[in-house]
């Protein structure tokens, strides 16, 4: 009894553990993915509860045009390349939005139609000069690769997100829940609007050299939007999300060891799969909700 | 003729010659008076007629495309119509109504106990004792509407901008929330308030101004809502015209 307890204990530390113990380049990419889920998994629920989760996506793509430029011209240094994707996604954020506030059109076609001519350009660029591999690299970033550098930037990100979200928390749930009755108030709301743009931006680029322009909004949308599922207020819900991340990125990452997965997919496909258990089982998702009640209170 | 100065003192809105709108169409043209100080005004007028139009240009939502509208920088208190709020939002009645709370603490100033006990003093007062944590997507109409009045007690402004509070609204909120407005008239307070329904004007609001895109009448309610003026109105053509003739810089649209 006792043997087979030590023997369970002794396989969970060789699955779970051992890996992160062991090897820097896991240390490395755990301390880059849990500092990427608290810093980008909270802009994630204000993203989804602006009902802007497709923005999300769209900024990702619109980022690689200057991703692509810096790696075409300096090669996969991460400067550049961050340098490069900022760049870009100020350019359509700011146009998208521009157009949004200024004309007839919503932001959601004004988005599209910016993220599209991005995505073209910067798909052009790279087979200008790239190889397939090249393309790769920028679209699915490489997360066991993880060098001091990145980290220092991901770490940057994580602090200039945790000070916006500090400063601009009561405006940012204002703007979402009645934005008139910001404006009525106060002039912040374009500055709220645009300051958040420029959050989303910086974490995507933060997110694409470990999971790559495609994935790096997966770890931005999947765990807000499994969170959404099981709390009806705002910080628990900001709490949850970057917990589920947490725990995403650390599977995601033992999956990538064990069965030599790419990893950016594997942590995006950990959080799809907490994401597809909360549709179902959380309580207010597909399941829960519909079971028959046997009694109802009067009022 | 009043002095300028006593004339800026008495109004709590002032309109000079003010026209507002959309691209090029002008939803209020060339609106001329004021709101005096502690006054409880009706706007009635047929839809389209530039109701909200007025309201969001006296809040400060939309710019005047000509003419002044001057409301002395005095804190004011907007209630936009329900349709504009995301009620799927993951909020609770106290979030909603503490929202009230920003021209007092502004951004980061904390929401002090004093600041706790006003929002739940002012939930009490809209009849929603004990509704502080339900989520925002169980309230009914009426009870979301109460609380928004809630809300702007806790702003606590001189001047308070209503757009349509009354819709979709039954009998027994409509009692309460208009006695509310008697007691901010009672105040001292100015309230503008949007309105459909002609006996409840009556009723309550000692002024009206009855707009469809000009100022049709604006005086004492008994007088500014008669047959004549109220047929003056419906005959508004509600539809932009796209090819209604430009407005002369001297108003001579009146003459055309």
């Amino acid at each position: 009894m006792r043997t087979e307890r030590r023997l369970a204990g002794r396989v969970m530390w060789e699955l779970a553990v051992a890996p992160f113990a062991e090897f820097a380049f896991m240390q490395r990419a755990l301390a880059g993915a849990l500092m990427l889920s608290l810093a980008a998994c909270p802009v994630g629920v204000f993203l989804m509860l602006r009902r802007m989760s497709l923005t999300g996506d769209a900024m990702a793509h619109a980022i690689l045009p200057g991703a692509a430029a810096g790696f075409l011209i300096y090669g996969l240094e991460i400067w550049p390349m961050t340098l490069g994707g900022l760049i870009a996604g100020a350019v359509v954020a700011v146009g998208a939005g521009a157009v949004a506030r200024l004309t007839v059109q919503h932001e959601d076609a004004s988005m599209a139609a910016f993220y599209l001519i991005s995505l073209s350009v910067g798909v052009v660029m790279v087979s200008l000069r790239g190889s397939s591999v090249d393309l790769m690299h920028v679209l699915f970033g490489t997360v066991l690769a993880l060098d001091d550098a990145a980290l220092v930037l991901i770490g940057l990100v994580l602090a200039v997100t945790a000070l916006a979200f500090g400063l601009l928390w009561r405006a940012l749930v204002a703007e979402c829940l009645d934005p008139l009755f910001l404006r009525s108030v106060s002039r912040m709301g374009t500055v709220v609007h645009f300051g958040f743009l420029a959050l989303v931006v910086l974490n995507l680029v933060a997110g694409f050299q470990a999971l790559g322009t495609l994935l790096a909004v997966g770890l931005m949308i999947l765990p807000a939007a499994a969170a959404r599922f099981w709390t009806q207020a705002v910080l628990p819900m900001v709490v949850l999300a970057v917990a589920i991340g947490a725990a995403s990125s650390a599977l995601g990452l033992l999956l990538s060891y064990h069965f030599s997965l790419p990893s950016g997919p594997s942590i995006t496909l950990s959080a799809g799969a907490v994401y597809l258990m909360s549709v179902l089982i959380g309580p207010r998702g597909l399941l829960l909700p519909r079971l028959p009640r046997r009694n109802h209170r009067t009022a | 003729m009043a002095s300028l100065s006593s004339y800026v003192a008495s109004s709590a809105v002032a309109l000079h010659d003010l026209t507002a709108g959309y691209g090029s169409h002008a939803a209020i043209h060339h609106v001329t008076g004021e709101f005096a100080r502690g006054s409880l005004t009706a706007i009635v007028g047929p839809n389209g007629s530039g109701k909200s139009t007025l309201l969001k240009t006296i809040a400060g939502l939309l710019a005047p495309m000509g003419g002044r509208c001057s409301t002395g920088r005095q804190a004011l208190a907007y209630l936009a119509q329900i349709s504009e709020m995301d009620r799927g939002f993951p909020a609770r009645v106290r979030d909603i109504v503490a929202l009230g709370l920003w021209q007092r603490r502004g951004l980061l100033g904390r929401h002090r106990a004093e600041d706790r006990a006003r929002v739940t003093d002012a939930l009490a007062q809209v009849g929603l004792e004990g509704f502080e944590s339900r989520p925002l997507d169980t309230l009914s109409g009426g009870q979301l509407q109460r609380t928004l009045f809630a809300r702007v007690l806790v702003q606590d402004a001189p001047l308070i901008l209503l757009d349509e509070p009354f819709n979709a609204i039954d009998d027994k909120t409509i009692r309460d929330l208009t006695a509310l407005i008697g007691r901010w008239h009672a105040e001292g307070r100015t309230v503008l308030t949007v309105a459909h329904d002609l006996a409840l004007v009556r009723a309550h609001f000692p002024h009206t101004l009855l707009l469809a895109r000009g100022a049709v009448a604006w005086g004492p309610t008994a007088d500014v809502l008669n047959e004549a003026n109220i047929a003056r109105a419906r005959s508004f053509q509600e539809a932009w015209d796209e090819a209604a003739p430009w407005c002369a810089p001297n108003g001579a649209w009146q003459a055309a």
